[in-house]
């Protein structure tokens, strides 16, 4: 939409329409000018300056101004009124500048209630149960473990058998099982990943697997599926002591470096020796209290060192490796850590309960 | 299994408390879950002194009784002749909780009111006596409970065994543990046969069929017993450890099971067919009625112990009405046997019994202890039962027991623990707990475990024995020496957790649900019959009807999640889960298959409602904006979205769902949930969802990411407005851009899309803007200008489109 006779910026043309148009263009080019300036102008004498020489006695405006009288006759008004516009435009423009210059203004003017609350899309809250899984396997991680996981349904064999359960063994008993059919089973705990792992990969083995493990049982402190996280470690020369050592260290970068722990004998088919970790109660700190059920002390994780029977499943030679494995409820530890006294609050999913989190 | 301090020093003297008592046996491997006290329920039956007796008004037998119970003085109705004035007498109070289960209440006697109860020996459980009340000592002082004033303490120690330790489900295994930790022998029991007669192979005789399942089996016989109530120790005795006392031969087996942890049976011998006992399986379809008179059907896999004709007990888990003690019984045939862990446990299972009896055969008893404790029952049943035995047993020994020797090292031994012992050390250990040891040479031992030790096999665990008497506590805490080698990541692990992450930046919050749905989750989904969703894998033992199968999408659990947060008025929700989905193979057996699944759901505003926003709902662009940002955050590149065809739209409505595309292969799908199926979720609300194959989208991510460089010249745009059909999908438009592969092309965004008046009907308006730009020059207008030309007149052709009006 271009249109043709544009002339020089003082060169006055003939035809009536072109002449508004250059005149247009010359006061516009002195407002262009002047903004210009001010954009570069960074301090009240400067912005004073650029002031003076537009609008001053001899400024540039002023002078448009007063030649006004000298274009012709029909495009005066017009002319006029255009410079007028620019020259109130310029001087709010200056006194304005000025004014935010001017730091002593700056207290009051345009004041907001700055105590009304922001614009936010707020952050959605990952589920406790991620947040502890995560947190466990960060520790071991920083410790040297990496991460493995397995399948939730599971075979007879990795469930029970290679783990040294064989059938219509009363330790059995000790886990209430969902069943799929005659040999596959929901699993009972995470353990199956020891023998899946030992079958893939030769010594050293360190590795922590998280997952959703199913038991039958449902009621006040029992959920049918919960989450645990079991940890494998297998080399040369592994002792009970390491892994005292690798639960210690956990447990105090878990809870508290200040937390006191015992090992206490107990017995687990894949394990021997067996142990079970109690940690003293973080709610009465040992005096005794209901979640501790009086003991003063908590069981957060259960360990030992690998059975030569498990070693011998996956074909490890036991005369060269010994190892250690552990498991642990991540429900256990987030009642614990986030103090939530009811297991169900888990998978009700109420979203007052999650964004807590 | 409860053990009694009492009956426990009969056989071990012991100097702990009850409570130090059960922490070192907690840190021995037998955990102690609880102590009490079983005189604790004499706390509320106090010493009281009977201070007037009135005769009842209604009753000539009954009298009114105040009795003084220190302080109070009360008002009970008693029965006994023996009451007089100023006799000390224990009177309980409402509450209390007598030995054989009743809770005594306040209670109307023949309308007068009694608000204690003045007790019996035999009442309280002190004494056999049962006739009048207990007439207490003149020096007790009125008031007292009655267990202060009696001096009556007896802890009692709840021990949860664990399933390797069947040798401790006894008073004597017990004694032998705390003998280990007190550093004291245990005193067994002195067993001495009193005269006998005869010869017992005369009279009876055993045969084994099933040698595997019933490797020994031996029989007394005592003859002339008189069946009838236990003396009141004995009764005391079991009651102490929670048995209810029957007659005197059955609490005798049971007593000797206490003590030693071998189960016995009596059998009225009179009853037994030909008087003799065969050992054999079951018939098939056999049946059979066990001592609680339920009829059980019998398999081939059962041990029977039969007589001459039938079977009269299932071995080690019940014995039969048909060869049960009664009061006219005369002549005992008393087993001692050693079965089969697995058929008893197996037979157990089967049979819903479970017994003390099974519970200790299937955990397996020592199989050296079967005359010991046949003999012990045979002393008591002479000494309590009058009877007189026959002389010798019968000890059918079919597949003897070999010893279990074990060769241990010091060296490997402290190598596995972390310790430092010597073999003097190691040696004083296990001799504190029965096991002999011979010395070979250097740092060996050749250990011998006592019989009843059937958990112990081999070198761990023997290492798990010296742990744990050593204190696994006092094992120095050392850390593992092991190479700095790190494996790949597990690609998948990292993605989830990145999903998760992004997810919850876009406002969801992350939701676990159960993996077990209800059967009926595919109906309310309104899917097909043959739907691969249908394919479900059914749980054979269900909690309950609502968690049977497992779950073959995400999308009912998140219903039902929203539901449960609408009922307690969350009515905004932005939810998503990341979990498996499992299909059944069609194979029978068959490990299901296992794919994980992203999903999510948007119901309520768009933004919560706030001081500076309008409360809008959301709408499908808003959580398509959540998956486009989701997956471009997770590097896919190459995702489209394209309508669902209607037939594909089951759970979503048609024309409202969009099907997810990488690389023309179908990922998932958005949309706004069918009306029939909130419906059947008894929702009110419109729902958005979406779900994503996490397993299939991860293969699409790239591992790597490569910059590219900052463009130099600056871009040029033109916009461009169709006019086109209202059918048309605008991605159509964007691939027919990019198929025309113009490489000046930068960028094309749309940036309004318009219906209605002045645009006819059936048509839309959309505007696109499209910029240009060169990497080696800034680009001149006319060359852009030809370019835009040739693409307008391309999307014209392809699209039937028209410019709009000038």
């Amino acid at each position: 939409m271009q249109r043709s006779g544009k002339k020089t910026i003082y060169g006055w043309t003939s035809t009536k329409e072109q002449v508004e148009l250059t005149l247009e263009k010359t006061i516009e080019q002195i407002h262009q000018d002047a903004l210009k300036e001010l954009e570069s102008a960074s301090d009240e004498e400067s912005i004073k300056a650029i002031s003076i020489r537009y609008l001053g006695r001899k400024g540039a405006v002023t002078q448009f101004l007063r030649n006004i009288s000298n274009l012709p006759e029909d495009i005066r008004p017009e002319a006029g009124k255009k410079a007028n516009e620019t020259k109130t435009n310029l001087d709010v423009l200056f006194k304005k500048t000025l004014k935010e210059l001017d730091t002593s203004s700056w207290k009051t003017d345009d004041q907001i209630d700055v105590s009304l609350p922001g614009r936010v899309t707020p952050r959605g809250s990952l589920h406790p149960i991620t947040q502890i899984t995560q947190k466990i396997c960060a520790i071991f991680i920083r410790l040297g473990f990496d991460v493995a996981e397995g399948p939730e349904v599971e075979t007879d064999y990795y469930n029970f058998e290679a783990l040294n359960i064989p059938k219509n063994h009363p330790a059995r008993d000790m886990q209430d099982t969902f069943y799929i059919s005659k040999n596959i089973v929901l699993r009972t705990h995470t353990s199956p990943t020891q023998p899946r792992i030992m079958e893939k990969q030769n010594p050293p083995v360190r590795i922590v697997a998280p997952g959703k493990v199913y038991r039958c049982d449902s009621d006040l402190t029992h959920t049918p599926m919960f989450h645990q996280v079991e940890g494998l470690l297998v080399d040369k020369n592994i002792s009970f002591g390491d892994l005292k050592g690798i639960l210690t260290t956990f447990v105090h970068q878990m809870f508290d470096p200040e937390t006191s722990l015992r090992f206490r004998p107990s017995f687990f088919p894949f394990t021997e020796p067996s142990a079970e970790v109690d940690i003293r109660c973080v709610i009465c700190k040992g005096k005794g209290c209901r979640v501790c059920s009086k003991t003063g002390w908590l069981e957060v994780l259960g360990s030992g060192m690998v059975h030569p029977a498990v070693f011998e499943n996956v074909g490890y030679d036991t005369t060269r490796y010994t190892g250690f494995a552990f498991g642990m409820g991540v429900e256990r530890i987030a009642m614990l850590k986030y103090g939530i006294d009811d297991i169900r609050k888990y998978f009700e999913n109420d979203l007052r309960f999650l964004r807590q989190f | 299994m409860k053990v009694s301090l009492s009956w426990l020093k009969e056989y071990v003297s012991i100097n702990l408390n009850a409570n130090d008592l059960a922490d070192a046996l907690t840190m021995a491997g037998l955990e102690v879950e609880a102590v009490s006290d079983r005189y604790d329920y004499l706390n509320s039956v106090h010493v009281g002194r009977i201070v007037n007796i009135d005769p009842h008004p209604s009753s000539d037998k009954l009298k009114l009784c105040s009795v003084d119970i220190g302080g109070d003085i009360i008002s009970v109705v008693c029965g006994a002749t023996n009451v007089k004035t100023n006799m000390l007498a224990p009177c309980a109070i409402p509450g209390t909780r007598f030995p054989k289960g009743k809770v005594l209440e306040k209670s109307i006697i023949r309308g007068e009111t009694s608000e204690g109860m003045l007790c019996s020996e035999l009442e309280l459980g002190l004494g056999s006596n049962g006739h009048g009340i207990m007439e207490l000592g003149k020096n007790l002082s009125v008031g007292d409970s009655l267990n202060k004033a009696l001096g009556l303490s007896d802890p009692v120690l709840e021990i949860d065994l664990t399933p390797n330790r069947p040798d401790c489900l006894s008073i004597i295994g017990t004694a032998r543990e705390i003998a280990a930790i007190e550093n004291k022998r245990v005193t067994y029991p002195e067993i001495y046969l009193p005269e006998s007669m005869g010869d017992i192979a005369n009279h009876t005789s055993v045969t084994i069929m099933a040698p595997a399942l019933s490797p020994r089996y031996a029989a007394s016989l005592i003859f002339d017993v008189i069946v009838g109530p236990s003396p009141f120790w004995l009764q005391d005795r079991l009651v102490s450890v929670g048995l209810k006392p029957i007659n005197n031969i059955v609490d005798i087996t049971n007593f000797v099971m206490m003590e030693t942890g071998q189960p016995l049976h009596a059998f009225d011998f009179d009853r037994l067919a030909e008087n003799r006992i065969v050992v054999r399986t079951a018939q098939e379809n056999e049946t059979f009625i066990t001592l609680d008179g339920k009829e059980r059907r019998l398999d081939p896999e059962m041990l029977m112990i039969c007589d001459g004709e039938k079977p009269v007990a299932i071995a080690g888990v019940m014995g039969g009405l048909n060869s049960e003690v009664e009061d006219t019984t005369t002549n005992i045939l008393l087993e001692s046997a050693y079965f089969d862990p697995v058929c008893i446990r197996k037979t157990s299972k089967k049979t819903g019994l479970n017994t003390d009896a099974s519970h200790r055969f299937e955990r397996g008893v020592d199989p050296n202890g079967t005359i010991t404790a046949l003999n012990r029952a045979t002393q008591l049943i002479t000494e309590i039962g009058g009877g007189k035995c026959v002389k010798g047993v019968i000890d059918e020994y079919p597949l003897p027991f070999s010893e279990t020797t074990i060769d241990i090292s010091s060296r490997r031994l402290n190598r596995h623990l972390g310790t430092r012992l010597d073999t003097a050390a190691i040696e004083k250990y296990l001799t504190s707990i029965e096991f002999e040891i011979k010395k070979i040479d250097g740092d060996k031992l050749q250990v011998t475990p006592p019989s009843c030790r059937v958990d112990i096999r081999r070198f761990e665990d023997i290492t798990e024995e010296i742990a744990r008497l050593f204190g696994y506590n006092n094992i120095e805490t050392t850390f593992p020496l092991i190479p700095a080698e790190a494996r790949h990541p597990d690609k998948k692990i990292d993605l989830r957790d990145r999903a998760k992450m992004l997810m919850t930046g876009l406002g969801f919050s992350e939701a676990i649900n159960y993996s077990f749905i209800s059967k009926q989750s595919c109906d309310h989904l309104e899917l097909p019959p043959d739907d691969p969703k249908r394919k479900m894998v059914d749980i054979l033992n269900p909690i309950s009807v609502d968690q049977a199968v497992m779950r073959t999408s995400l999308i009912p659990g998140l219903l039902e999640t929203m539901k449960l947060n609408i009922s307690v008025q969350n009515k905004n929700l932005k939810l998503f889960e990341i979990g498996h989905v499992f299909f059944h193979t069609g194979q029978e057996d068959n490990q299901p298959d296992e794919v994980e699944m992203l999903a999510g759901l948007w119901t309520g505003t768009r933004v919560d409602s706030a001081w500076s926003l309008k409360e809008i709902n959301c709408d499908f662009y808003d959580i398509k904006g959540v998956l486009e940002e989701l997956l471009r955050n997770l590097g896919l590149v190459k995702t489209t979205f394209t309508r669902m065809p209607p037939e594909f739209c089951l759970y979503t409505k048609p024309g409202l769902t969009a099907r997810i595309l990488d690389e023309n292969e179908p990922i998932g799908l958005v949309g706004e949930v069918h009306p029939k199926v909130l419906r059947n979720y008894d929702l009110k609300q419109t729902a958005f969802i979406f779900e994503l194959n996490f397993d299939r989208l991860i293969q699409s991510i790239p591992d790597t990411k490569s910059a590219r460089p900052i463009p130099k010249f600056p871009a040029t745009s033109r916009d461009i407005t169709l006019i086109i059909d209202n059918d048309i999908e605008t991605y159509k438009i964007i691939e027919t851009v990019e198929m025309l592969k113009e490489k000046l092309v930068e960028h094309l965004h749309l940036f309004d899309v318009f219906g209605g008046d002045p645009i006819p009907k059936g048509k839309k308006s959309v505007s696109f803007r499209i910029t240009y730009r060169s990497s080696e020059e800034t680009l001149e207008d006319n060359r852009v200008n030809h370019i835009h030309k040739t693409i307008t007149n391309q999307l014209i052709k392809t699209f039937y489109a028209t410019l709009p009006a000038e």
